[in-house]
């Protein structure tokens, strides 16, 4: 993040471009120091770019699934619609799909298209034979336990440990 | 400098490239996360160890990165990080030069002579190919040959709906930003670059300055890349990007025809003044020297001055930054000298590719 050009102590909020005789310059500034010098910004400064578009997401407008009052937590992070409302950024791949319908939402804004027409992306790690699908999430596992030991995260370790008790049982 | 960090040549410096007059480099950026795993706001600090380790272990496995070695951020000093980032190795904030001064762990660079991946930046995988001049197609090749190498090797989180899956919703899709990095002193002299870059947000286009997201404009020179990544194919989003600049470069060339025109003298006096400052200053920062190549540029592409060899002014945006300032006269970043070193590699290089001209 930057921080505020005048304050040198918060993060700028408004980037104002101006050109000054043959110099094209950018200014970044923080909310207060922006309005202090007359550059008019909206009432509430956005903590991201992409937070004025979030602060809408889910409130009034169309009816939308429980997770969109921002309350549901994705089932595999944990993270919730305002946690990504508050930083901007999604979670895990899980959370595409359990936000999928305000995230498309806000795509269309955003992006001005929700689907995807490049490249396609076959996964090597999604194999049709049930005895390799178990053999790669074995071999996953390992690598995990085998790390969680090296840092010495003890707890976690035992967690996978008895998962792959459990499926070599 | 660290002995853990290869000291690779920057190809993309070389001026060699298409349209090397106007356009310096040309950037391909490929972001890819690993399927099942928390993205960057919420993994720890063992998750973002795994992903190094995940990668570091395909990478070995893929013939064309035989090359390529893994630096870890997190283990070197500021210097050296700073070093990285100003040949465009890394991003700002993977380097850790944030205000906040820290280094996430887990945070590291695959360097390969084609290519840079970042690992556990915004998304766990960043893939950068960097090319002289302006080279869309050849950028975009460096960094797709890797891509396919990995994802065969890796699992990406891919969406049959969305593409490839990133922290950021604005570079979900494609993950492809390309950007091209041009010097554009005749549009800002004649006063009309805020009209195209108010053109080009209309038709999708965004730009930066030099360093890239929220950079300041410096030395003239823009970089021109695409605002979405969802909803067109690599090849679609490439080509709009390619269509714009090339329109932008005939805007430069026209607003240099105008300044020729109409402003011989002043331009004859600006470029010889910044020729002459750069072969004669004593002391410099950083943002005049760039000002001033930005103006011996201009001079040597319109003719006006000695035919100094473009890979000097490309390689002096880099040399003349502090950390390798700093390398290059075994000092410090906090040294208060470093302006009187930096003039002093300036009027050397010049002197040097310049002589008897």
């Amino acid at each position: 993040m930057t921080t505020c050009q005048a304050c040198h102590e918060r993060e700028a909020a408004v980037h104002l471009t101006q050109i000054v005789g043959d110099q094209v310059t950018t200014l970044h500034l923080c909310g207060k120091c922006a309005a202090e010098r007359g550059v008019e910004t909206q009432a509430e400064v956005a903590q991201t770019p992409l937070g004025a578009f979030l602060a809408t997401m889910g409130k009034g407008g169309a009816p939308l699934a429980a997770a969109a009052a921002g309350a549901e937590a994705c089932p595999e992070c944990g993270a919730t619609l305002q946690d990504f409302r508050a930083s901007g950024k999604v979670g895990c791949p899980i959370c595409w799909t359990a936000f999928e319908r305000p995230l498309r939402d806000l795509l269309r804004r955003l992006q001005g298209a929700v689907r995807h027409t490049g490249e396609t992306y076959a996964d090597p790690g999604a194999p049709t034979d049930p005895v390799e699908v178990v053999a790669r999430e074995r071999a996953s596992l390992r690598e995990r336990l085998r790390v969680s030991i090296e840092m010495e995260q003890f707890e976690l370790a035992a967690e996978l440990r008895d998962r792959l008790r459990a499926m070599e049982a | 400098m660290d002995p853990l960090v290869p000291e690779r040549a920057t190809p993309w410096l070389s001026g060699d490239g298409p349209m090397s007059h106007l356009v310096l480099s040309t950037r391909v950026r490929l972001a890819r996360n690993l399927a099942e795993r928390a993205f960057w706001g919420r993994n720890t600090p063992l998750d973002r160890e795994s992903v190094v380790r995940t990668v570091e272990a395909a990478v070995r496995d893929i013939p064309e990165l035989n090359d390529a070695s893994t630096v870890r951020l997190d283990g070197l000093p500021r210097l050296t990080r700073l070093w990285l980032h100003e040949r465009q190795t890394v991003s700002r904030e993977l380097a850790g030069l944030e205000a906040s001064g820290k280094v996430r762990s887990g945070a590291a660079v695959v360097i390969a002579p084609s290519l840079s991946v970042m690992l556990n930046e915004e998304d766990h995988l960043r893939l950068q190919g960097l090319r002289s001049g302006f080279a869309l197609e050849a950028a975009y090749a460096d960094t797709d040959v890797v891509d396919q190498a990995l994802g065969q090797r890796l699992s990406f989180a891919f969406h049959p709906e969305f593409g490839y899956l990133t922290s950021c919703p604005t570079n979900v899709g494609t993950g492809l930003r390309a950007s091209v990095l041009i010097h554009l002193p005749g549009l800002v002299l004649t006063r009309e670059i805020t009209k195209v870059l108010q053109g080009l947000a209309q038709v999708g286009l965004t730009y930066r300055g030099l360093y890239g997201e929220g950079s300041e404009v410096l030395g003239n020179l823009f970089q021109l890349s695409n605002q979405t990544t969802l909803g067109k194919s690599e090849g679609e989003l490439l080509d709009h990007l390619g269509r714009l600049v090339r329109q932008v470069m005939e805007y430069e060339e026209r607003a240099r025809d105008v300044l020729r025109r109409d402003a011989p003298n002043a331009l004859d006096d600006k470029v010889w003044r910044a020729w002459g400052l750069l072969r004669h200053a004593r002391s410099m920062s950083f943002e005049e020297t760039l000002n001033l190549l930005s103006g011996v540029r201009l001079g040597q592409g319109m003719g006006i001055l000695p035919d100094v060899p473009l890979h000097t002014l490309n390689r002096l945006l880099v040399l003349a930054q502090n950390a390798h300032v700093a390398r290059a006269a075994g000092t410090d970043l906090d040294d208060d000298l470093l302006p009187v070193h930096r003039a002093q590699i300036v009027r050397q290089m010049l002197d040097h590719d310049g002589e008897g001209r």
